[in-house]
């Protein structure tokens, strides 16, 4: 075994022995030393899922947190080094992690804060000019044969939990009064655009989120809406154009 | 608001081809809003490489305009120079798209490895000094200069262990680095003051074995006190803390042996409002103004 992978092996290992061949300028164990290495290796990872899932870590506490993320480190460590994309995986870690059991909406709120890490780093895009919209806007009989193309960073999410309210709670002044508002048992789809430099994370109707995956999936806007089911099609369509997340819009038959 | 060109003063070929040897800071996303607000006077600004490796979003929207009118260096920690594994070429694909982006005036990588079978541990980890090691290192800097088209700066590594495998003293093995590959030599004085403590070595008598004259950039930084299992003190490279006193009489002796020299305050953890690393930025500059008064005299 080669130096270097008997380091790397222990690194990830709590239990395992510190590694052969080091040694101290004073004689001293090597093993305290290694623990440096080892600690820093752990803390880092732990800090940086910390950063990217702050409301997980809420609403487990930080104790149970950084173990969590531990285990999580130990068992994946990152395959790149864009710490940015480490914790794609985590929340279907969560999902699996036993002690988190009592906890089902753990792992989408996980998932929510990870669509929020896409599109806070996704690619710039400029939104459709007013002018533009209302020319294409005007056209009536196209409308429903227009093919939206939406900004980079749109992310949608339904889950079977209220992800969204319990990631709103995290940001209010009152946590605790508004996590007990919340209605455990309700689905809820978040929308998440970026509203200028900031990612804005809104609740919308069931109905919305379907319409909009189907947009995503290259439906044309009037096939999009009938095949979703009942939802409020003006108020929708005003909030993506409002949020900056129409980019393009092109009747269909024509090259986009 | 699409970031997909340089800066236009940038695109017109303006900017300087080295850092100017001057304070600097490292640049924190706690910090943008402030320095766009306030344009404070800063030598350079330094960035993590990849930190940047995403494709759009605020920190690009902020970089490119702090950038514009300051001089930067863009700091890799994620190459494993000294790893057994091979370069990751897309790693290095997407470092030479960076540095195509902002046209930084310098390029730095550690003296370190970070990853090892394809597992990245975001940490900068030993190796052994001896001729495996030497070869395996210089073919990496070759590598990286020839995929860039630049010179990079390699930065001498903080320390918390020895190998038994090592055959030579750590600043031989950098000279013989910066002189197989060509490469410039990134003085962190902190490194080498946590190292020589770490290993019970003369700190001045390190400085004087490096091979200064190829210094681009400095590091400063602070670190944290332990002890090892026999109770001599071991320091850790925590970029936590100011830089400590022992480490600024260390830095005014380095650049009385190299001069004036450009010269970053390092902080990643507990991070200070701005004007802080401003003052120690101020700081070394007041170092470097002694010493060329010194001189003058």
């Amino acid at each position: 075994m080669s130096a270097e992978l008997s380091f790397a092996n222990a690194l990830l290992s709590p239990d395992a022995p510190c590694p052969p061949g080091l040694r101290a300028w004073n004689g001293s164990d090597p093993a305290k030393r290694f623990a440096i290495y080892r600690n820093n290796v752990v803390v880092s990872l732990v800090d940086a899922l910390a950063d990217s899932f702050p409301v997980v870590q809420a609403l487990v506490g930080e104790a149970f947190f950084r173990a969590m993320a531990a285990e999580f480190a130990r068992r994946s460590p990152p395959r790149s080094p864009v710490l940015a994309w480490y914790g794609a995986g985590f929340a279907d870690f969560v999902a699996e992690f036993p002690p988190t059991a009592g906890l089902p909406y753990l792992a989408d709120v996980a998932r929510l804060e990870w669509l929020r890490v896409e599109a806070w780093h996704a690619a710039d895009a400029d939104p459709l000019p007013l002018a533009e919209m209302a020319a294409q806007l005007a056209d009536e009989a196209a409308l429903p044969t227009q093919r939206l193309t939406l900004h980079p960073a749109l992310r949608l999410l339904r889950s079977a939990h209220p992800v969204v309210s319990l990631w709103a709670a995290h940001q209010s002044e009152n946590v605790a009064a508004a996590l007990g508002a919340i209605d455990f048992a309700d689905a809820e789809a978040a929308l998440l655009v970026r509203e200028g430099l900031e990612v804005a994370i809104l609740r919308i109707a069931p109905g919305a989120a379907e319409f909009i995956d189907r947009l995503l999936r290259g439906a044309a806007l009037g096939e999009a809406a009938q095949a979703a089911a009942p939802f409020d099609l003006p108020a929708t369509l005003g909030l993506l154009l409002r949020s900056g997340a129409v980019v393009a819009m092109t009747p269909s038959g024509r090259a986009a | 608001m699409t970031n997909a060109n340089p800066p236009r003063a940038l695109a017109r070929g303006a900017a300087p081809a080295t850092l100017p040897a001057r304070g600097g800071v490292g640049l924190k996303p706690e910090h943008f809003r402030h320095i766009l607000e306030t344009r404070p006077d800063i030598g350079f600004f330094e960035v993590h490489a990849e930190n940047y490796m995403v494709a759009g979003g605020a920190f690009h929207h902020h970089l490119e305009r702090i950038r514009a009118d300051t001089p930067l260096s863009i700091h890799g920690v994620g190459l494993s120079i000294g790893g057994e594994d091979p370069l990751d070429e897309a790693h290095l694909d997407r470092l030479a798209a960076l540095l195509a982006r902002y046209r930084p005036e310098s390029f730095s990588e550690h003296l370190a490895w970070s990853s090892h079978g394809g597992a990245f541990f975001n940490d900068l980890l030993p190796a052994p000094w001896h001729a495996g090691t030497l070869a395996r290192v210089c073919d990496h800097i070759d590598r990286v200069q020839e995929r860039l088209g630049r010179r990079m700066l390699l930065e001498n590594p903080a320390t918390y262990v020895e190998f038994e495998a090592s055959t030579m003293a750590e600043a031989d093995f950098i000279s013989e680095v910066v002189s197989r590959t060509g490469c410039g030599l990134l003085l962190d004085v902190n490194n080498a003051y946590v190292t020589c403590v770490n290993h019970g070595r003369d700190a001045r008598a390190y400085l004087r074995a490096l091979p200064l004259a190829a210094t681009g950039e400095i590091h400063l930084a602070g670190h944290a006190r332990d002890v090892d299992a026999a109770g001599a003190p071991l320091l850790i490279d925590s970029h936590g803390a100011p830089v400590a006193q022992a480490v600024w009489d260390l830095y005014a002796y380095a650049i009385s042996l190299t001069g004036p020299q450009p010269t970053l305050i390092e902080r990643d953890n507990d991070i200070p409002a701005f004007p802080v690393l401003a003052a120690e930025a101020h700081a070394a500059e007041i170092v470097m103004a002694r010493h060329a008064t010194l001189e003058a005299a």
